[in-house]
């Protein structure tokens, strides 16, 4: 919903975690948490791309409100009371964690975006240190047929922020989600091999807003995969901009 | 393949067939609107019987939308399917009441006697075996559409019989 | 063409006239469930029988809509004291025009007294099995469009949301939320445009209400969703119908045709300056596209996948219109509610839970078939009175209500009144429809796996709590009923069902685990006979046997 000028311009009070803190009526409850320094864990959600709400990690507590609210599309409102950790929010955020590490093949040690990977600090921020549900050990391929790029659906984690970038900032659409459920995946164009893609532009956003080592750049090796991202909010600035 | 779409030309049919006339009658009806996508799939389902990578693709250039996304959709949904199914086709309902019912018996001795499982046609393009979410003929539970026509209150045997009877009237026909 | 209040008077009136001159009416039930089992060859021999006697100016042959005890069928339905035939064949048709001027075939009746028949009060069915669905005049004659005539020659919208907000109408889709209610928050909403949309995506398995009403009676539909547009200003409405529904979506297409040429649908309806177009959009089987914003991404040609709430379609719905979204049930009792009343129909039900509800009774029942009830009524009436009963002399063990949604409610509760709050309050939800009778010879933890599959195969795979918590949910149930699990497993089995309860994007996930957690609650000890005793007391599960677990 586009909200009004008048909604925008009106200064909202909130507390979180007990603090008082203050926000624009337009501001979601993660904007007005990071804006004061209050963390809270994320991994579908990117400054830049539209906000999907999937990943769950980002669930906090409302006064009054008796489900959990998704804080990077819930909008602050005047008098709201929210907490972003309890004992229930981390048992939560480390079970769908565990739900990730379970869903495919993640071994960070043999990974080239060890040390830079999304997933990996998230657990280790949550302290999940262990799973107690059982692997799933779906054995998805590699494709490795782009001349720049492989995609490694085994370290996939499905948040979308490759599909988003690519439709929203690239416009080229290339990638998007086939089947569904635990079948789903991401896919290029037909589901064909990324190298033969008719609309792929090969400008490699994709690779660098994927959290784990799913999308990387080829001929790196173990742990030498970092992103970089600098562009995204720029982009994204200039886009506004331009209406 | 259409290496050039131009903005003023608009794509041809993979082929001769008339049948596309008819998908082109849907896309006519929805002005070519992005949104009718799922109904134009639905029209190529019924006359080609699958979609093809072809027609998706036909589909994607007319309607204008992301081959990404026509692929993402046709798979999303259970209706579409993406292979040729078999000369006759055999759908066990597998909603509550039928499986309260024992329409896992009845599956289960389709596989044996067909060797193919859900989802699957059987080695000679024979039968195709389905399943759905429920027909709402809870009523004649187990109940299981044979080559469009709907038997209720189906024992394995029955089943078996009345596919057996499809097939063999085919190959009398034929 | 403009139709004038006494059109639609002479059109009922004309209808009338003309089925009065027939001595005898003889009614062939043509939905679905009687279709595969041969009406339209008893209605065929019907007609050729009438021809060869030369009874064509007495004896009227018609088919109607959905009569109830589908498994009982083909049904016909001979006016003379208004007698029901069931299992009809071909052959039996002699026996039938015979006994026109005499008693009945004694073999093929129902017994009238039947309580099947007894407990039930129509609304939603008040037509099904007597007019001919794909009749506009069938309907008219019986106070079709009435309904729609008065509320946009008589009535401002704010009335019409008044009456229906009076009635206490909730939605029948399952959730209950009040219908008044909804349809005023849209009717306040700004948007360009207003869209109307009917859910009949009916997707629980073991339900088939909608697709009922749909082949019975589809004008009730169309009426309701344009009494719905005119109040909350909506100029276009969509219904979003399952692809396995072809003979709802062909008598639907054929229905919007008729109402169109007849001004009920249209531009200027009634000769009013309200205008209202209806489109069909078929579901292509996807169970979360019952959620209403995976049903608004379906319609607008997207995967059906829903997003968080709020907003709520009302406000930002059908291409970020505010849009009113409602079931097929609950648009089929605008009308009555309209020519009746909201008082009226809130005299029905209970305090808060008024008229009626359609249910599909279905599974380990003597009669299965579709039946309408009030509100209030108790599950053993349901069960034991219309139902008829356990068949074989079998223990009735639970109902499953609400599908995979929902959960089994135990004997100990057949007393208590179906609403929307009591089922709420032992652990199920009233949902659209579906009622699944089990005996003794059902596995309550295999039920609950085969709803976990249900839940597993059917979600989107958006949010991650959904997508693999079902996965593992499945898994566990699958190893416990293969005699391969381990105490600490119902433990955890517990732990998921909470997580994703609570985590989940939508209400397919929200909800997957109730058949787990009523399932636990009541019958806790079949899981641990499966467990730690490796047996299944309904002897349904196959045990493992030389499997180890790791």
């Amino acid at each position: 919903m586009t909200p009004t000028t008048a909604q925008q311009a009106r200064v909202k009070t909130l507390k979180i975690n007990g603090r008082d803190v203050s926000a624009s009526g337009d501001q979601t409850i993660l904007e007005v948490a990071r804006e004061n320094g209050i963390e809270i864990p994320t991994l579908c959600h990117l400054s830049g791309l539209t906000p999907v709400g999937a990943c769950r990690l980002c669930l906090v507590e409302v006064k009054g409100v008796n489900k959990l609210l998704p804080a990077c599309v819930t909008r602050v409102h005047e008098n709201m009371e929210v907490f972003t950790d309890s004992e229930r929010l981390r048992k939560y955020r480390r079970m769908v964690l565990e739900f990730l590490f379970t869903e495919r093949n993640h071994i960070c040690a043999v990974c080239v975006s060890n040390g830079h990977c999304e997933l990996q600090s998230l657990a280790q921020q949550q302290g999940m240190t262990h799973v107690r549900v059982p692997y799933l050990y779906q054995k998805l391929h590699v494709d490795a047929s782009h001349p720049r790029f492989k995609v490694d659906h085994n370290r996939c984690v499905l948040c979308t922020r490759c599909v988003r970038v690519c439709d929203e900032i690239e416009g080229a659409h290339t990638w998007d989600v086939f089947h569904r459920g635990i079948k789903a995946r991401v896919i290029t164009d037909l589901n064909q091999p990324w190298g033969t893609s008719e609309t792929c532009t090969g400008c490699g956003k994709c690779v660098h807003v994927c959290p784990t080592g799913a999308l990387t750049e080829k001929g790196v090796s173990v742990a030498e995969m970092a992103k970089r991202r600098q562009f995204l909010p720029y982009l994204t600035m200039m886009r506004e901009e331009r209406g | 393949m259409m290496s050039v779409i131009s903005k003023y030309k608009k794509p041809t049919p993979p082929s001769s067939d008339t049948r596309w006339k008819l998908l082109e009658a849907t896309m006519r009806r929805h002005g070519y609107k992005a949104s009718s996508l799922i109904e134009c799939l639905h029209t190529v389902q019924e006359a080609f019987g699958y979609l093809d990578e072809d027609a998706m693709r036909y589909v994607a250039y007319s309607l204008r939308v992301p081959l990404s996304k026509v692929y993402g959709v046709a798979t999303f949904y259970h209706f579409f399917t993406l292979k040729p199914q078999g000369r006759h086709t055999c759908v066990v309902c597998t909603g509550t009441a039928c499986y309260i019912k024992g329409a896992g018996n009845l599956i289960a001795a389709i596989e044996k006697k067909y060797d193919v499982k859900p989802g699957e046609t059987s080695a000679d393009g024979e039968l195709s075996l389905l399943t759905a979410r429920c027909f709402g003929c809870c009523g004649l539970a187990p109940a299981a559409v044979i080559d469009g026509e709907v038997a209720g209150k189906l024992t394995p045997d029955e089943i078996l019989e009345r596919i057996e009877k499809k097939v063999k009237s085919h190959d009398n026909a034929s | 063409m403009t139709m004038h209040p006494e059109d639609l008077d002479q059109l009922a009136q004309a209808r009338r006239e003309e089925e009065a001159q027939y001595r005898h009416r003889i009614c062939v039930c043509m939905a679905a469930g009687c279709l595969s089992s041969g009406a339209d060859k008893v209605k065929a021999a019907l007609e050729a029988g009438v021809k060869e006697r030369s009874l064509e100016k007495d004896v009227l042959v018609k088919g109607v809509g959905c009569m109830g005890p589908c498994a009982a069928g083909p049904l016909v339905a001979v006016d003379i004291d208004g007698v029901i035939y069931h299992d009809v064949t071909p052959d039996d048709v002699p026996a039938i025009l015979d006994s026109l001027e005499g008693k009945p075939v004694k073999r093929l009746e129902m017994p009238k007294d039947s309580p099947l028949f007894q407990r039930q009060v129509r609304i939603v069915l008040e037509n099904s099995g007597k007019i001919d669905p794909e009749s506009l005049e069938d309907y008219v004659a019986a106070n079709g469009y009435a309904a729609l005539f008065k509320v946009v020659t008589e009535m401002s919208p704010g009335e019409v949301i008044e009456e229906v907000t009076k009635s206490g109408l909730r939605g029948r889709g399952g959730a209950g939320y009040p219908t008044g209610l909804k349809w005023s928050t849209v009717a306040k909403a700004r948007g360009p445009r207003k869209f109307v949309i009917c859910n009949a995506d009916e997707g629980d398995p073991g339900a088939f209400m909608d697709r009922s009403v749909l082949e019975s009676d589809p004008h009730r539909v169309l009426e309701g969703m344009a009494i719905a547009a005119y109040a909350v200003g909506a100029d276009m409405g969509y219904l979003y119908v399952r692809a396995e529904y072809p003979l709802a979506v062909k008598r639907l297409k054929q229905a919007i045709k008729q109402a169109e040429r007849q001004g009920f649908l249209g531009n200027n309806i009634c000769g009013s300056t309200f205008s209202f177009h209806v489109d069909i959009r078929l579901g292509a089987g996807a169970f979360v596209c019952g959620e209403e914003t995976a049903l608004i991404a379906s319609i607008e040609g997207n995967r059906g996948q829903p997003r968080p709430r709020p907003p709520y379609p009302a406000e930002v719905g059908l291409w970020g219109c505010p849009t009113l979204i409602n079931n097929v049930e609950t648009f089929a009792n605008i009308a009555p509610i309209i020519r009746n009343g909201g008082e009226w129909f809130a005299s029905i039900g209970t305090e808060k839970s008024k008229g009626t509800k359609v249910f599909a009774l279905a599974g380990r029942v003597v009669n299965t078939g579709l039946i309408e009830v009030p509100m209030g009524i108790t599950l053993r009436e349901i069960i034991f009175g219309i139902g008829g009963g356990i068949p074989d002399g079998k223990r009735f063990k639970a109902v499953q209500t609400g599908g995979p949604s929902g959960g089994c409610i135990p004997e100990q509760f057949l007393d208590m009144p179906v609403d929307y709050e009591s089922l709420a309050s032992v652990g199920s939800i009233m949902g659209s429809g579906g009622m699944i009778v089990m005996d003794e010879t059902s596995c309550m933890v295999d039920v609950a796996k085969f709803f976990m599959e249900f839940c597993m195969t059917e979600s989107c795979g958006k949010c991650v709590p959904c997508r693999v918590g079902t996965v593992h949910m499945y898994n566990l149930l699958d190893r416990m009923t293969k005699g391969l699990a381990r105490m600490e497993d119902l433990d955890l089995l517990e732990e998921l069902c909470d997580m994703v309860r609570h985590t989940s994007l939508c209400g397919l996930g929200q909800t997957a685990p109730n058949p787990v957690i009523s399932t636990l609650r009541y019958f806790r000890d079949e899981y641990e006979a499966h467990i730690k005793d490796k047996i299944c007391p309904a002897g349904v599960c196959q045990m493992a046997t030389a499997e180890v677990y790791a």
